[in-house]
């Protein structure tokens, strides 16, 4: 087997034995958990034959182990429970909601990393020049701003003031495209302005640091433009450590915004699982952390596949 | 100023800024004027020691600057102009289309990540000497005139994936694929081993012939320059020493510092007898790394006796490193074992005594690293003192500057750091730490390969120096026969992880030989006009004649 089927084989097998170890953390977790979810379904007042018939209907009598292998087993059939404060189907529930997580975090992406890398690129072609330290100052400050105020002021700004977009971004099927997009353009604007510059800095570094490499004096003396030999001949040596941090900013898209769901109130994961930890509703909670888990996992793993076929030691052996 | 003059340098100075610890930035200047020219179709050779200003010059010949380096004064006509006048797109046309660069080390000068086809042709094509069909066939072409093997698909390839005297001459294809008027060689086979250089070096040769480039070919190497060359400027720290036509700077200087490089490796050493007692006695050793399944060490013995100094010689990847992780420890050994000053040495690190470490020294080819840059000379000396002799204070000191004076380096050095020594005198630092120990043995891992001919000269002198005076016996590992030759009692040849001649000096450096030390003696450059070509007529006719 060549090393590179070998090495991809591992990196795949391992991140499926993290999610299978996170999947136990998950159920350990919501069980160590203080209270009863029997008590917090039917409150103070219920009698104690009623609690312990609940407890008995959801399983809660059982082992944890067996109650483990339970939820795992559904789960691997794609059945996440039944929520317990609605009674509904979490699988159908959350489909619908990791649907418009996926649109908002998807348009962010699409325009958030060509545009860290662009700027990236251009940083370099400046470095230490105004446009390098214009952008570095801008997307600094960006990052360094909390992301609900960020959305808060937008929304004075843009939404109030200015009537450009709507505040509160409720988006169905019967829109159409262009107007899904009109609708969350706020929250887009604001996950760029979150994600654009722990990116754009990656770039900047990665590349500077392959500018110092003998190739790229080579590049020079053949007569090459600047912005060719970043783009030719710095770029794809950097790769590997620029597809890490964006796969990274990538995840936080899906798993990370749940405070800015909550701002503009759009129905994603990330207010589901806010209204249903409050509800004390731990079906929901751990399909949730299983589903960001499992994200998270998989788009460090796409980076760690992308680092090792980028490499063209390993595409191509001896 | 149009005659037929390719290359014209008039006064040229090169500044650079300087940042040495505990100062202000400032700027200095490297080179103060230097004047030369170059013909159409001529070689010139710029030869000097590091720091001389060689690769700083050559580079002015395509208005380049590295790092800091700048151009701060006279000037460089190419093709009828002043390149340092002209703007930064004619700059852009010349460099990579007129004159084009060939780096010392092609492993890095070549992009990892893109095919050498695309990297040989992308200067041509960029400055639309050919289309990328015409460019791709000239590249065959020059890849077959240089010797590649397969010329049609060896572009095809990625630069890990040819050997490096290979990519050298990738390197030397890619810069005569756009026909360029000049060729700036820079070392161009310095990093390669002995037997593989004089390949390249014929190959540039009959390039620049049958291409008709004129070339400025840098080195620190006279007898390689000799070989190329038309004529040869001579540079000491960014003057001009002398310039003249290679038969006279070679077979008539004039300049005492010119002697001094033609005459390198004046030191003589007579070979002495075995001791009944060897020092060291390696036996039967087979060893490989953790994880492979392949042994880098083939059965190897060999004896040193003490006070005398075994060189052990071979090319890169002869396993002659090794060798001395096996005798140190550092690699456990599959088989053998390593008699030591009467006793057998454990095969790993951790199972030796403190005697055992004290009486076996190490000095290394990179005294820059084998050093704490944050210690002081007396600190670093001082080390050894403490830890096997329990020296302190005054009578430390007194050791210390004993050892500095047995070095040559005077009692002022104690407190200066690594940075502010040049190369010759870290390596000295280095002896002088290996000594403290008052060692039997002292392994020299290539511990001149990385300084200028005249430093090195002055390291061995200093080594062979300190044999007599404290009988300490060398096991000196080196690629360099000249060096061999200088300073060794006895000498063990590897080649792939085996000793293919072992013997004392004299034996093993007289006929007959076996194949390999043949190839080996007969591949190391002299310092004599026509040497090249005697050696590639020779090797051809006893290949016509088997």
């Amino acid at each position: 087997m060549p090393l590179i089927v070998k090495l991809l084989v591992q990196r795949i097998a391992l991140g499926l034995l993290l999610l299978f170890l996170v999947s136990i953390l998950i159920f350990a977790g919501t069980i160590i958990l203080p209270g009863d979810v029997a008590q917090s379904i039917l409150g103070q007042s219920a009698t104690p034959e009623a609690l312990a018939n609940l407890r008995r209907d959801l399983g809660l009598n059982e082992p944890p182990v067996a109650r483990y292998f339970n939820w795992l087993g559904g789960v691997l059939q794609g059945d996440l429970g039944t929520s317990l404060a609605s009674g509904q189907d979490i699988a159908t529930a959350i489909g619908k909601r990791l649907g418009n997580t996926m649109f908002l975090a998807f348009w962010a992406a699409i325009i958030s990393v060509p545009l860290a890398i662009l700027l990236g690129l251009i940083a370099v072609r400046y470095r230490e020049r105004w446009p390098d330290k214009v952008i570095s100052a801008v997307t600094l400050a960006s990052i360094s701003v909390p992301e609900f105020l960020i959305a808060y002021v937008a929304i004075f700004v843009v939404s109030v003031r200015l009537r450009w977009a709507p505040s509160v971004t409720t988006i169905n099927d019967s829109m159409s495209l262009g107007e899904k997009l009109h609708t969350i353009s706020l929250p887009v604007a604001v996950l760029t302005l979150v994600v654009l510059a722990h990116m754009m800095r990656m770039t900047r570094a990665a590349i500077l640091n392959v500018m110092q490499s003998a190739y790229v004096e080579t590049a020079e003396l053949k007569g090459l433009r600047m912005f060719n030999i970043i783009w030719k001949h710095a770029f794809p040596n950097a790769v590997a450590p620029i597809v890490n941090v964006v796969m990274l900013n990538m995840a936080y898209l899906v798993v990370g915004v749940v405070v800015i769901e909550v701002v503009f109130t759009y129905p994603g994961m990330g207010q589901y699982l806010v209204d249903h930890v409050s509800k004390r509703d731990i079906p929901v909670v751990q399909a949730c952390g299983l589903i960001f888990a499992a994200v998270y996992i998989g788009l460090n793993m796409i980076a760690d596949i992308v680092s090792i076929v980028a490499n063209p030691r390993l595409r191509h052996p001896k | 100023m149009s005659d037929d003059k390719l290359l014209k340098v008039r006064d040229l100075k090169i500044g650079a800024t300087v940042y040495p610890p505990g100062e202000k930035p400032h700027d200095i200047e490297i080179v103060h004027g230097v004047s030369f020219e170059v013909e159409k179709g001529k070689v010139l050779g710029l030869i000097g020691e590091s720091g001389a200003g060689k690769s700083t010059i050559g580079l002015s010949a395509m208005a380049y600057g590295r790092g800091g380096v700048e151009i701060t004064g006279g000037e460089v006509w190419v093709n009828g102009r002043d390149i340092l006048k002209t703007g930064l797109g004619d700059i852009r046309a010349l460099r990579g289309g007129e004159v084009t660069y060939v780096s010392q080390s092609a492993a890095a000068s070549f992009n990892p990540a893109k095919q050498i086809m695309d990297q040989v042709t992308e200067a041509a094509i960029l400055q639309g000497k050919f289309s990328k069909k015409e460019a791709e066939a000239r590249a065959i072409e020059l890849f077959a005139k240089l010797g590649l093997p397969d010329p049609e698909n060896i572009g095809n390839r990625y630069p890990h994936q040819v050997s490096g005297g290979q990519l050298q001459r990738c390197m030397t294809a890619l810069a005569l694929c756009p026909e360029p008027d000049l060729v700036v060689f820079d070392e161009p086979t310095t990093a390669l081993d002995v037997t593989t250089q004089i390949d390249v070096l014929m190959a540039i040769k009959e390039a620049i012939r049958d291409t008709g480039v004129a070339a400025l070919y840098i080195t620190h190497d006279l007898a390689v320059v000799a070989q190329v060359s038309d004529d040869i400027l001579v540079l000491k720290m960014g003057d001009m020493v002398e310039y003249g036509s290679v038969d006279q700077i070679i077979n008539n200087p004039q300049e005492e510092y010119t002697q001094a490089l033609v005459s390198v490796r004046s030191i003589s050493h007579e070979e002495k007898e075995p001791t009944p007692e060897p020092v060291l006695k390696v036996q039967n050793i087979t060893a490989r790394y953790k994880g492979t399944n392949f042994d880098v060490l083939k059965n190897i013995n060999v004896e040193l006796h003490p006070g005398q100094t075994l060189a052990v010689v071979g090319e890169s990847g002869s396993g002659k490193s090794t060798l001395a992780r096996v005798i140190t420890g550092l690699l456990p050994q599959k088989q053998g074992r390593v008699h030591f000053a009467g006793r057998d040495l454990s095969i790993d690190l951790a199972g030796r005594d403190m005697e055992d470490l004290r009486e076996l020294q190490m000095i290394y080819q990179m005294a820059d690293v084998a050093m704490n840059p944050r210690q002081t000379v007396g600190t670093i000396i001082g080390r050894p003192l403490e830890l096997y002799f329990g020296l302190k204070g005054e009578e430390k000191r007194n050791r210390i500057i004993e050892l500095l004076d047995e070095i040559e380096m005077g009692v002022e050095f104690i407190d200066r750091y690594p940075a502010e020594l040049s190369g010759g005198q870290k390596q000295r630092v280095c002896i002088a730490r290996a000594l403290a120990a008052k060692p039997k043995l002292i392994i020299c891992d290539e511990v001149t390969s990385a300084l200028d001919p005249l430093v090195a000269d002055g390291i061995l002198k200093l080594l062979l120096d300190l044999q007599k005076v404290e009988d300490v016996a060398y096991l000196f590992i080196t690629h360099d026969l000249a060096t061999v030759k200088a300073i060794a009692d006895s000498i063990a040849v590897m080649y792939q992880g085996e000793v293919v001649r072992y013997g004392g000096k004299t034996d093993v450096l007289s006929p007959p030989f076996d194949d390999y030390t043949d190839l080996l003696l007969s591949s190391v450059p002299e310092m004599k006009l026509g040497w090249l070509e005697d050696v590639i007529a020779n090797r051809k006719m006893e290949s016509a004649g088997n």
